[in-house]
């Protein structure tokens, strides 16, 4: 597999593999070996940025595979992204043990606070990491597998789809607030001190947490590559373009989209869990809606389809983010919807598009009437 | 059920929407191997009879045979795909971004499940399936562009060849020239004489001088039934359907 692997890459992946190589080597070199006086010494604040936007480049992954590659087009997808991170979150908050405020060696402050006498039964277990690690996959995959087999099951699709699972992040946000869920509230979880023994605000930590990152990504990159070149990942695409017709070629339709959704929502589920020893905090506002909108817009800007044109609209739309509301806050929002309305007028295929080896070998340049049609969630075939 | 020797028997069969008949009382066989046409004019039960065989639609009365064993209106959609009926739809629909090899290479027969999928390989035999569908079709040259940029008759033929990847014994065939130019209708029409023999196969088309140019047997269904059998020149001087297509 591997040299097939290696023959198919593309220009954009033989990119995309130096630069990930370049960040896994060169960060924690310039952050760790180069004195801080050096003018290439990497703040720490540096590394948790690049951290950051590596953990959106694998929910942006995760976007393209069911939306690029399947047609499906999920605006939830940072509901699994939180319940990833809220599994690693709860983790980290039994390893504070007696060191928080109220000093309880089992219960997390908000319980102490909420006069709570013993922790709820779905906290049992979270102090043991491999359990935890299970959970920043299982929980996220198992919403995915029950609400995309009713919805599937159901013939649920195109916008109707988007819509209901706008609903599901939203119906989640809600639930999180409430104080009596279990989950902190709207304050969440914070003050994490350690992972593994680990001090989480030692810059060794920080670098080693940054490197997994990379090593999550490229192993979620790879699972990807694998699943959409195979014939599997060409039934996806058949869905995607003509659904009852390959229904009608005998393939079971809402079988393969349940995989495709539910390995979609690991990926988002892993990618959560890395999010938050680096950030520091989750609570309910990352299952804000806009975050899914806005992930969609990464996959639209980097191009929908080719999944390190994922990767790189991720990283480039929040550096664009990173720099514009630092420098002019009350214009972001502004930038963000010109952005997504340019792109889907003049770059129907997104950045990746304007690499010269993908648009020769189709044969042709996108059109923008294809862009439109392509970005159009409501597109529904054959009815 | 008597013994019979034919590939497709259907045996009085009625089919009513509200009251209408769509087929009334149809009966028509197709032979091994045998190239059937079927013409028509609007309404009179083509589709219908097309939609009973594939099990898309149930009829009120009546037997349909697939051999001498299989009885069809006990088959869903999928098992009666299984059992080697192949339809071709009156639109095109091939899978617009896979390459024109890829796309038959979903049509191969064998397992269809996700797990299967994910693993697959095409087999040596199965390359060479596609290699000979390929040749079959006229597509060799185009095996690797993507579907989109076929011209339309050249979708119509890949979406023949992607049935063909099943083997299937019986080929319905719905409007297969509508929308072609002079050059494709011929092209067809070799194409689809050149099937049978090794398929059964049943045109539906309005098209009266690609039926002529194809047909052994034509048959002339009119408000659900055949009004009339036979050759070509048979059909077009029985007074009945003269009647029926010229209005009276």
């Amino acid at each position: 597999m591997s040299s097939r692997l290696w023959h198919a890459a593309e220009r954009g992946e033989v990119w995309l593999a130096a630069v990930l190589a370049l960040v896994a080597l060169a960060a924690p070199v310039l952050n760790l070996f180069v004195p801080a006086t050096s003018s290439l010494h990497l703040s720490t604040y540096g590394i948790t940025l690049i951290g950051k936007y590596l953990c959106y480049s694998m929910l942006a992954l995760s976007v393209d595979l069911i939306w690029g590659y399947c047609g499906i087009l999920s605006l939830g997808q940072t509901a699994f992204f939180s319940l990833g991170g809220y599994a690693m979150g709860m983790y980290l908050m039994r390893q504070i043990g007696p060191r928080g405020v109220y000093g309880d060696p089992i219960l997390p402050d908000f319980m102490v606070f909420l006069n709570w006498k013993s922790l709820p039964w779905f906290w049992q277990g979270f102090n043991h990491f491999p359990y935890a690690l299970i959970m920043m996959v299982a929980a996220p995959g198992a919403l995915a597998l029950v609400f995309g087999w009713f919805a599937f099951r159901s013939r649920v699709s195109g916008v109707y789809f988007s819509i209901i699972t706008q609903a599901l992040t939203y119906a989640l946000m809600l639930a999180f607030f409430r104080n009596d869920m279990g989950f902190g509230g709207n304050n969440g979880f914070t003050d994490f001190k350690d992972i593994l023994g680990f001090d989480l605000h030692s810059d060794g930590t920080r670098v080693v947490l940054l490197v997994l990152t990379v090593a999550a990504l490229a192993g979620s990159y790879l699972l990807c590559r694998y699943l959409t070149g195979s014939r599997a990942g060409r039934v996806m695409r058949a869905i995607r373009d003509a659904e009852s017709r390959t229904r009608f070629l005998g393939y079971p339709v809402e079988s393969y989209k349940l995989w495709a959704f539910v390995l979609s929502a690991a990926i988002a589920g892993v990618a959560g869990a890395l999010y938050v020893p680096q950030v520091g905090i989750i609570n309910p506002s990352e299952f804000a809606p806009i975050n899914s909108i806005e992930a969609v817009i990464w996959v639209a800007v980097g191009g929908r389809g080719t999944l390190y044109g994922a990767i790189a609209g991720a990283v480039l739309v929040n550096y664009a983010k990173t720099y514009l509301t630092g420098a002019f806050p009350e214009v972001w929002l502004f930038a963000l919807g010109a952005l997504f309305v340019c792109v889907t007028l003049l770059l129907p295929r997104g950045l990746a598009g304007l690499l010269p080896g993908r648009a020769e070998r189709n044969g042709e340049k996108g059109s923008p009437k294809r862009a439109l049609v392509g970005l159009s969630p409501g597109r529904v075939q054959n009815k | 059920m008597s013994t019979h020797d034919h590939r497709l028997y259907l045996d009085e069969v009625t089919v009513s929407f509200d009251g209408f008949k769509a087929l009334n009382q149809l009966s028509l066989y197709v032979d091994p191997g045998e190239l059937l046409c079927i013409i028509g004019p609007n309404g009179a039960g083509k589709t219908t009879m097309m939609d009973v065989i594939t099990g898309k639609t149930r009829p009120d009365s009546g037997t349909v045979f697939f051999g001498n064993t299989i009885d069809l209106l006990t088959l869903s959609e999928a098992q009666i795909v299984a059992a080697g009926i192949g339809r071709k739809f009156q639109k095109p629909t091939v899978f617009e971004q896979l390459t024109v090899a890829e796309n038959l290479e979903l049509a191969l027969a064998g397992n269809r499940s996700f797990l299967k999928a994910l693993r697959a390989r095409t087999s040596p035999a199965q390359r060479a399936r596609i290699k000979e569908v390929l040749g079959i079709i006229g597509l060799t040259e185009q095996q690797n562009v993507p579907g989109r940029v076929l011209a339309h008759g050249q979708k119509q033929w890949l979406e023949i060849g992607m049935l063909l990847m099943q083997n299937p014994e019986l080929l319905l065939v719905d409007e297969p020239v509508a929308g072609m130019t002079p050059q494709e209708i011929e092209r067809t029409a070799e194409l689809l004489v050149s099937l049978s023999g090794d398929h059964s196969v049943v045109v539906v088309e309005h098209d009266m001088a690609f039926v002529r140019s194809i047909a052994r047997r034509v048959i002339v269904l009119h408000e659900g039934s055949v009004i009339a059998e036979g050759g070509m020149d048979a059909v077009q001087a029985n007074s009945r359907v003269i009647e029926v297509y010229l209005g009276e």
